[in-house]
């Protein structure tokens, strides 16, 4: 008989999961609270995101398109009617899970799970009644929230979190977004595409701490033309409620700051807080089993995700950083596989990571700033997009591509990639750190032309001084 | 600036591994102060530095695999010292000093490094030590392990090699950039088991097939556990392999009539007591292969197989094979015969509980005339030793009890000892062997022999 497998959370881990150990011949019950599978990721997060960035990207261009000789008239905008576009993206995409976990013949319990013991969970079905289910595994897939600020927090319809902000209420006409990382930079683009003025704050003395600067440095550029003002090295002190006398709802939000250059305070029709996600590690029953919980509320794994309880495993954002859905649904299939007896671990040398603004920023494997913090001895080929055709075909030289490489091998350990479409172009460089290229190998590889993908290959060249689009010769060492 | 290069570690000790680094970045080293922690063949030693100054950079690690000649820490404001350092620099310059640490593929070593279950874990607390920022960090970081010390490997290599039982960092990829193929990892596998099989790679040159077929699955019959070897069952897996395979072995036993020695042990054991030693059989046997060694002098020589020379030694030295928790160790008595019984078994009690804290140092290990290995405390009745190559020949001692002697009217019980004697065909007859045996038996049975005679 086979083994049977729970898994709690059917975001892209919890879903992956299930899915891949149906494909093994499992018995398995997923568990979410979710009509279909999901996650924050389908529902909340990466997609509904998408869907608006792609609304945003779109108004952006046509903006732009006058000059190059097609001037269109100021766009109307149907909040109503591009939140339903957001919808429908939303519904086809979890309705297609849906169908597929059915095809799998997976037990999908919409519901809330609790653990009995290391191998019962009662779950509590949307439907009403509960229901008892004995499993020999369990994965844990419960994903992140949104963190909250105690003292900032204020419960006002007009503060908003990476959820609410993506249900879109209203096209506010000013907006606050408190984080300068890629969930604030990415939702607040959005809003400032559909016209509203948004402002950001961010306590660190940069945009998308974490990212390389001369990544940010281009991206920054652009951010400064489509927001009212950055805020860096700012600190939000307080949030309170406006409210007109007699009024039943509030009508904006009042900031206090601190720090050089931002205002005393100022007030905002909304403010949006974008400022991490808290891992959701507190799983009911959790402590009926020896699962273990670190300092950050990470659930403590080992490299086949395997907790302190040897029958269950956790996986995905609740299992540790990078919170991002495609360490989620790797780590699902390291799981399953470490439970089907196999020496599955989690080693990848590198998870890509993409901010989805405009431009897009992409890295993966090793930063500049890692190297250095590190002292690894790396070379940084650079090739910047004015030199590409592509780029400058579509107007937007507004990027950068860079290899390290490191100097003894020439292997590549890491990419970082500014412009339009990085997050589709790091791909290569991801590829190419898995498999341990050179530079000479990505040099040598054709790549079409004229695409933006040549860009990566150039900076190969440069690593040589012998890019065909730029006159860089190599230093003599 | 100076180099603080591995000096050489001892005859035949090709490599060492690091169990810890004892400096960091910015300490002030002085000459002959430990700087790191080596593993090597058989002990654990200290290596001091040969130079002075301020540590700029450490290219070694818990872990790595250092070679005599390699640099292992690079100093500044090096004094007059580092000149020894140059000249160990000028003997054997193995690794580009300025390579970086990730390019320097280890050497495939001779036996493998299967990966254990305590490195799996360690990785994994690195992973988790290593998670970048709190909960709360905005942007999406990325992986904390160190891609610089990853293996050059594509996934389905590493898979291959996890599926296997490879540590795929051990492995040399033959591609560029050091990159790890599958081959590679086949190739490294194939080796290891022909090690394995057939015993050290000098074994395995002289007999090219046979050992090297692979496991079956076991964990088709049941659970099972892979370990990786530790430094010494390695060393011992390897030493004693190469001698099977050299050394035309034969054994010979015989029984030394031991009544009368056990009341003269029992009697002056308490003198041996005070001193701090034990008046043991083995203490006993020691004393009369020194002696014995005097009288047959090829038994303490050694066969210079490509000189086609016969090695005489002018000294004695007698080794004791100790059983420990680590392994079997084999420390030697010097000067076994300039030695009386109450300070052999004083000295023999401190070799053991060294081998046992692992505190021998490959010195105390090395150098022995002939060994003795007393398994007579646990039981047997007879075994067949494996000579200690470069030695000619080993004592085995069983377990000793009473025995019904025809003493030429009636049967006597009589307290004997059964003796193995392994020796080198080569150098050593049958004849001789038995003669040599009986000698010791006899002296044994009659230390007065050993006044008499040796």
């Amino acid at each position: 008989m086979s083994s049977h497998i729970a898994v709690i959370g059917a975001g892209p881990g919890g879903y992956a999961a299930a899915f891949y150990a149906a494909d093994l011949g499992l018995k398995v019950t997923l568990i979410d609270n979710e009509k279909n599978p999901g996650g924050v990721c389908l529902y909340r997060g990466c997609i509904p995101s998408k869907a608006l960035l792609h609304v945003a990207k779109v108004l952006d261009e046509a903006k732009h398109a006058v000059d190059w000789g097609v001037e269109f008239a100021a766009p109307k905008i149907d909040i109503n009617k591009v939140r339903d576009y957001k919808n429908r993206v939303v519904e086809k995409l979890t309705s297609g899970t849906g169908q597929v976990s059915k095809f799998r013949k997976v037990n999908y319990i919409q519901g809330w799970a609790t653990i009995v013991d290391a191998k019962t969970i009662s779950v509590k079905k949307a439907d009403g009644g509960d229901e008892t289910v004995s499993v020999d595994y369990m994965i844990l897939a419960t994903g992140s929230t949104p963190t909250k600020i105690p003292s900032l927090s204020i419960d006002s319809p007009r503060v908003l979190d990476s959820t609410t902000a993506l249900d879109l209420p209203e096209l506010p006409k000013t907006m606050l977004v408190v984080g300068g990382g890629y969930i604030g930079l990415e939702l607040g683009s959005v809003y400032a595409a559909l016209g509203t003025k948004v402002s950001v704050v961010e306590m660190t003395p940069g945009l998308l701490p974490g990212a390389d600067r001369d990544l940010v440095k281009i991206l920054a550029q652009r951010v400064e033309k489509i927001y009212d003002k950055i805020m860096l090295s700012t600190k939000v002190t307080s949030v309170t409620d406006v409210r007109s006398a007699g009024a039943s709802a509030p009508a904006g939000v009042k900031v206090t700051f601190e720090g050089e250059g931002a205002p005393k305070e100022a007030t905002y029709d909304y403010v949006l807080f974008a400022i991490g996600r808290r891992p959701n590690a507190t799983i009911g029953g959790l402590n009926k089993t020896q699962v273990k919980v670190d300092a950050k509320g990470f659930i403590e794994t080992d490299g086949q995700r395997r907790t302190a309880e040897p029958t269950i495993f956790a996986i995905g954002d609740v299992a540790g950083e990078p919170m991002l859905a495609h360490k989620a649904s790797h780590e699902a299939r390291v799981a399953v596989e470490a439970i089907e007896g196999h020496k599955a671990v989690f080693e990848p040398a590198a998870i890509p990571a993409v901010v989805f603004t405009d431009p897009e920023i992409a890295w993966a494997g090793l930063t500049e700033a890692d190297a250095e913090k590190q002292g690894i001895k790396v070379e940084v080929a650079k090739f910047p997009w004015p030199a590409s055709g592509r780029a400058i075909a579509i107007d937007r030289t507004d990027g950068l591509t860079k290899l390290l490489i490191d100097p003894a091998t020439e292997r590549i350990l890491g990419v970082g990639i500014v412009g339009s479409g990085a997050g589709e172009l790091i791909a290569e460089g991801v590829l190419a750190i898995e498999m341990g290229a050179t530079a000479s190998d990505v040099k040598l590889t054709i790549h079409a032309h004229p695409t933006l993908s040549e860009t990566v290959m150039e900076a190969a060249e440069m690593f040589f001084g012998q890019a065909t689009h730029v006159y860089k010769p190599k230093r003599k060492s | 600036m100076a180099d603080f290069i591995l000096p050489n570690l001892g005859d035949g000790v090709a490599q060492g591994d690091v169990l810890k680094v004892l400096v960091k970045v910015g300490d002030m080293v002085a000459i002959d102060q430990a700087v790191v922690e080596l593993e090597t063949d058989k002990a654990t030693i200290e290596v001091p530095s040969d130079v002075a100054g301020k540590v700029k950079e450490i290219k070694a690690k818990a872990g790595d695999k250092v070679k005599p000649g390699q640099v292992v820490l690079v100093l500044e404001g090096a004094g007059e010292a580092g000149q020894v350092g140059g000249a160990a620099k000028a003997a054997a310059p193995v690794a580009a000093p300025e390579a970086p640490e990730a390019s320097k593929a280890p050497e495939a070593p001779q036996a493998p490094k299967a990966p254990e279950s305590i490195a799996e874990r360690s990785k994994v607390v690195d992973i988790a030590a290593g998670r970048p920022a709190p909960a709360a960090a905005p942007t999406p970081g990325p992986m904390a392990t160190s891609i610089v010390t990853a293996a050059p490997a594509a996934p389905s290599v590493r898979r291959l090699a996890r599926e296997i039982g490879v540590d795929v960092s051990q492995v040399s990829g033959t591609g560029p950039g050091g990159r790890i193929t599958q081959d590679d990892v086949k190739e490294f596998a194939k080796r290891v088991m022909n090690s394995f099989g057939s015993g050290g790679q000098a074994a395995a040159a002289s007999r090219p097939a046979g050992g090297g077929s692979a496991l079956p699955d076991f964990s088709k019959w049941g659970e099972v556990e892979r370990k990786a070897m530790s430094g010494i069952r390695r060393k011992t897996a390897e030493h004693l392999s190469h001698a099977w395979n050299t050394i035309p072995h034969v054994t010979q036993f015989d029984k030394a009539d031991i009544t009368g020695l056990e009341a003269m042990r029992k009697k002056y054991r308490g003198e041996a007591e005070k001193a701090g030693g034990n008046l043991t059989v083995t203490a006993v046997a020691a004393k009369v292969i020194a002696t014995a060694l005097k009288a047959f002098p090829q038994f303490n020589a050694s066969v210079d197989a490509a000189g086609e020379a016969i090695v005489y030694k002018k000294y004695i030295n007698v080794g004791i094979a100790v059983d420990t928790e680590n392994g079997l160790l084999v420390p030697v008595i010097r000067n076994a015969d300039q030695k009386n019984l109450i300070q052999l078994s004083v000295e023999i009690n401190g070799l053991a509980e060294k081998a046992k804290a692992r505190k021998l140092t490959l010195d105390e290990m090395s150098g022995g005339s002939m060994s003795i290995s007393n398994l007579g405390g646990i039981g047997g009745t007879a075994f067949t030793p494996i000579v200690n190559w470069p030695e000619v020949a080993i004592l085995g001692i069983s377990r000793g009890g009473f025995e019904p002697v025809w003493n030429g009217t009636a049967f006597e019980p009589r307290q004997m000892l059964p003796l193995s004697l392994s020796y080198v065909h080569r150098l050593i007859d049958g004849a001789d062997a038995i003669r040599f045996l009986r000698w010791v038996a006899e002296a044994l049975e009659n230390p007065f022999t050993l006044a008499l005679r040796g």
